[in-house]
């Protein structure tokens, strides 16, 4: 085996060895050095997110388990940066809370680890591998969600999140196991050849997509995500939202193009449905819900139903769009919960009544709220208005008209309950608002950097051609 | 720099300055000079515009087409006719007006101008896109400020008025875009590229069902912002609890988005489901114009008369866009112009009334001509203006309207015609009973026997606006033969 070829794996090496380096500083770091983890953590990880924008070379290792190519470096810089924002946002937090309870490294390993896992599942040239990475991306987090060990919700929602995170990770294994069963492999070059739409193939598939469709939090299987979002730490929250969530799309949307292709016309048709009931049932939860952190929830819900229609035009476009969506959905969101982090932090308020009169104290969060909240409902000229566009247009390329009818009914509603939360921070006026505060330097980069997204992923046209580029090589 | 751009550049800057704006007296000064230069430069427009057309027979002049998506063929197309530099004009008027009547917002003054200011920065690329990608860009942008506008600045019941008109307009917008879709996959239908640039599928024969298909999506799109009944019941409501200035801007220039997106997109790419559903539309509109009328009469608030009559006027550039010749789309176009200048100056002056004696209920006033002669006096003119007095823009409007509409010989358009122009009645009588009863009638209130005079910046914004209602109606001539030019390939493609 030639050396070199293990940089094929720089990423997942680069990660695991700030992981180690962090286990490392742990032991030898004095009780007062305890604190000084964090900045020590986001500049190594800094350091990793910049050396991955560095040009590498595709292949694949150990006979075909992992595979790298531009696509997926593509992806796990946006990952990395997302965490790096969650990361930001979180720092304020951990040196208030958890630090004097010595368990902030722990909390920024257990992140890196479930990290690590994704980049593993996204890079999986074979069944195995995707689970190994899918299980190693979701126990992490199943202990980050009940890290706020002193209050009862958060302890709540890490057993929610355990039981039916195994129950789906089960599922999506019953589910790859009649796969094999079928085909006799478990390459997914190998599978991509052999399979055949037979009951015992389609079946797998069925299992296997629940599996995932949990961790995307489609409809039917979407009833852990408010709970679980409303008792963990926001910034855990936000990391399943966003980070979580659209690894597991990316690898649901590369499987779908590529080894299940040839179940097409059945899985366009589960789609299809699955999208329209996602759409609307997240929609119609998110009107009436009063928590922030709830409101977002069923708002990534019903985003994760957009991403769907992406799904139905089974070629570089659709790939792309799916691709650049959820990268304008991770800056969008991110923003979103980072205000909702820092109100959180100062005040502990997260209710959107709480929020009223906020323009007037605090004129920056409310408009990087307004960003956010708009990007997510599709107005122009923000990102998350091109991501819907494209998004459309994908499945309207395939006469999916009806579909995005629906899709599009579905945003208005959707404007409709971020316009609540704008109404509340601009519109009306109130004698207790939250008072004016700043927020340290790591929340102000973090909330710098998602409103750069904002603002500049959609109108910056080479992004959305660069994506569109990769994904067609892909494909071919 | 290409001076079609400069119409979108000069707002950013605008409002990139007024960000650090430190008091109230900057922001003013500011917006002013702002909005100032861009009305300078609308004028320019004008007479660079007929300088250009003179030399140049394209159908859009002053063109420039940068590519911006590559994948998606979207390009930042731009260009103008004679229809969109009216357009151009009318919104630089209404914008720099509404700054002057504006003048005196105190909540929040800095956010106000800002917002205002990017709104009408959307409608500006609105009116010089050549692409529908970013045309439908631009009028989002347009339409989502007004839910802060309404919502912060208004009066009444604002946040009801402010949701219902976001959503509404934004729902519609959303029926456009399915419509946008289906033009553009279908803008291969002749064997070349996906595109979305206007002229080019204007080119293109769309298959006949996808035309039937998509045509109610755009048409419906864009009318809802031009009030067609029965989707015009944000409007009562939006102008009546929005602030002065924004409703200037709302009834005078971003209905007309409608109006225009009905003519340059639907009709225009979709002319085979045009002639199919014109039946149809014509049906609505009429009742529209009858129904704005009806609803003005019975209305009490000064604000839900101008709503209603709005609608009803606006209902009418329908009608005859509808009506499909020659002379009532130029009537449609003029009736546009002349609606937008009208009902802006009907808004500053109840603005002006309301900020004066606090009530927009008709019976609460009453002989205020006399403690307020500059503003009465410019209330009754306005009033027979928009009645139709020879002489002002809205007669040469309804003329050309109703003489185009007559061309017609079929009983269904005969009777069609017939009931609109029946509405010019009703709206005599509603006009002219606001106009007697607050003007001239017995003073109502003793308070209203001293009340301050016009200020000179109201004044000024109510001057700009009258300017051109004055222009248009006494020299229609050269505006009609301006727009006439740019109708020609409209004709071609329908007719």
């Amino acid at each position: 085996m030639n050396w070199n070829s293990l940089l094929l794996m720089r990423f997942e090496l680069g990660l695991l060895f700030i992981v180690l380096a962090i286990l490392i500083f742990e032991i030898f770091a004095s009780k007062k050095q305890k604190g000084s983890i964090i900045p020590f953590a986001l500049i190594l990880f800094t350091i990793h997110t910049i050396v991955g924008f560095l040009p590498l070379e595709d292949g694949s290792l150990f006979g075909g388990m992992f595979r790298t190519n531009p696509l997926l470096y593509y992806f796990k810089n946006v990952l990395n940066v997302g965490v790096l924002i969650v990361l930001l946002q979180s720092a304020d937090w951990l040196k208030e809370k958890v630090v004097q309870q010595n368990k902030a490294t722990e909390f920024i390993l257990l992140l890196l680890a479930s990290l690590l896992g994704m980049y593993y599942m996204i890079s999986a040239g074979d069944f195995l591998m995707f689970y190994l990475g899918l299980e190693l991306a979701t126990l992490p987090v199943a202990a980050l969600v009940a890290y706020e060990t002193s209050k009862r919700e958060s302890a709540e929602a890490g057993v929610k999140y355990i039981l039916s995170s195994a129950l789906a990770s089960g599922t999506a294994l019953f589910g790859i196991s009649f796969l094999y069963a079928t085909t006799g492999s478990l390459y997914f070059d190998a599978i991509a050849t052999t399979l055949t739409a037979s009951n015992l193939s389609v079946l797998g598939f069925i299992l296997f997509f629940s599996g995932l469709a949990f961790k995307i939090s489609l409809a039917p299987f979407h009833f852990w995500t408010a709970d679980v979002y409303e008792g963990a730490p926001i910034n855990v929250a936000s990391y399943l939202s966003v980070i979580s969530k659209g690894a597991a799309v990316v690898i649901l949307v590369i499987l779908l193009f590529t080894v299940l292709k040839p179940l097409l016309p059945f899985w366009s048709k589960i789609i299809y449905i699955v999208a329209i009931a996602t759409m609307t049932i997240g929609n119609l939860f998110a009107l009436r819900q009063q928590n922030m952190k709830r409101f977002l929830a069923f708002s990534s819900v019903a985003q994760a139903g957009f991403i769907l229609l992406g799904m139905l035009s089974v070629d570089g476009l659709g790939l792309a769009t799916v691709l650049f969506f959820v990268t304008v959905y991770i800056f969008s969101n991110l923003g979103a919960f980072g205000v909702v982090q820092a109100i959180s932090a100062v005040s502990g308020k997260e209710n959107i009544d709480d929020y009223e009169g906020l323009y007037r104290t605090n004129p920056k969060l409310s408009l990087l709220m307004m960003l956010a909240l708009f990007s997510l409902a599709g107005i122009p000229p923000l990102a998350g208005f091109f991501g819907k566009f494209f998004l459309y247009a994908a499945a309207a390329s395939k006469g999916y008209y009806v579909l995005v009818f629906i899709a599009v009914v579905n945003a208005t509603i959707s404007l409709y309950y971020y316009l609540l939360v704008i109404r509340a921070m601009f519109l009306r006026k109130n004698q207790d608002a939250i008072p004016h505060f700043n927020s340290n330097f790591y929340m102000k980069l973090g909330l710098v950097l998602s409103a750069i997204g904002i603002l500049v992923a959609g109108l910056y046209s080479p992004l959305y051609e660069y994506v569109f580029t990769i994904s067609t090589n892909f494909l071919n | 720099m290409d001076i079609l751009t400069l119409f979108v550049i000069v707002p950013l800057v605008t409002v990139f300055v007024l960000v650090f704006a430190k008091n109230l007296k900057q922001v003013r000064i500011i917006s002013l000079v702002g909005m100032a230069i861009q009305f300078a430069m609308s004028i320019n427009l004008i007479f660079a515009y007929l300088k250009e057309r003179a030399v140049n027979k394209d159908i859009m002049v002053f063109t420039q087409d940068y590519t911006w998506f590559k994948s998606f063929n979207i390009h930042y197309a731009i260009g103008v006719d004679a229809i969109s530099v009216v357009m151009i004009a009318l919104t630089a008027i209404v914008v720099l007006a509404g700054v002057f009547i504006s003048w005196k917002v105190d909540d929040l003054p800095k956010e106000f101008f800002i917002t205002l200011i990017i709104l009408s920065a959307g409608v500006f690329g609105f009116f010089i896109s050549l692409d529908l990608f970013t045309l439908f860009v631009f009028y989002e942008i347009a339409v989502i400020p007004m839910y802060l506008l309404i919502g912060i600045w208004g009066s009444g019941p604002k946040e009801f008025s402010a949701m219902k008109l976001t959503l509404m307009l934004m729902a519609a917008s959303a029926l456009l875009s399915v419509g946008i879709f289906g033009i553009y996959f279908n803008s291969n239908a002749d064997g070349g590229a996906l595109t979305f640039n206007i002229l080019e599928i204007a080119q293109v024969n769309i298959p006949v069902a996808a035309q039937n298909l998509f045509f109610p999506f755009v048409f419906i799109g864009f009318a809802v912002i031009g009030a067609l009944f029965p989707f015009h019941t944000w409007s009562p409501s939006g102008h009546a609890s929005a602030p002065t200035a924004v409703s200037m801007l709302h009834a005078g220039v971003l209905m007309k988005l409608g109006g225009y997106g009905v003519f340059r997109i639907a009709m225009y790419l979709l002319p085979q489901g045009a002639l199919n559903w014109t039946d149809f539309f014509l049906v609505l509109a009429t009742i529209g114009v009858i129904y704005g009328a009806f609803g003005a009469i019975m209305q009490k608030d000064l604000k839900y008369i101008n709503a209603y009559a709005s609608v009803s006027h606006l209902s009418l550039v329908l009608f005859s866009l509808l009506m499909l010749n020659k002379t009532a789309w130029s009537g449609a176009i003029i009736q546009s112009l002349s609606h937008g200048l009208l009902t802006a100056l009907f808004f500053a002056l109840i603005g002006m009334v309301y900020g004066r004696t606090h009530t927009r209920d008709i019976a609460k006033l009453g002989g205020i001509m006399k403690t307020l002669p500059f503003i009465g006096a410019v209330y009754v003119i306005t009033g027979l203006a928009y009645l139709g007095l020879p002489g002002f823009s809205g007669f040469v409007a309804e003329m050309n309207v109703f003489v185009g509409a007559f061309e017609h010989a079929d009983l269904f358009r005969r009777i069609l015609t017939i009931i609109v122009v029946s509405s010019i009645v009703v709206t005599a009588v509603y006009i002219l009973r606001m106009v007697g009863k607050i003007m001239m009638g017995p003073l109502v209130n003793e308070e209203h026997a001293t009340l301050p005079k016009a200020t000179w910046y109201e004044k000024t914004g109510l001057v700009l606006l009258m300017i051109p209602v004055v222009i248009i109606g006494t020299m229609p001539y050269g505006l009609s033969e301006m727009i006439k030019e740019s109708i020609a390939p409209f004709l071609e493609r329908l007719l």
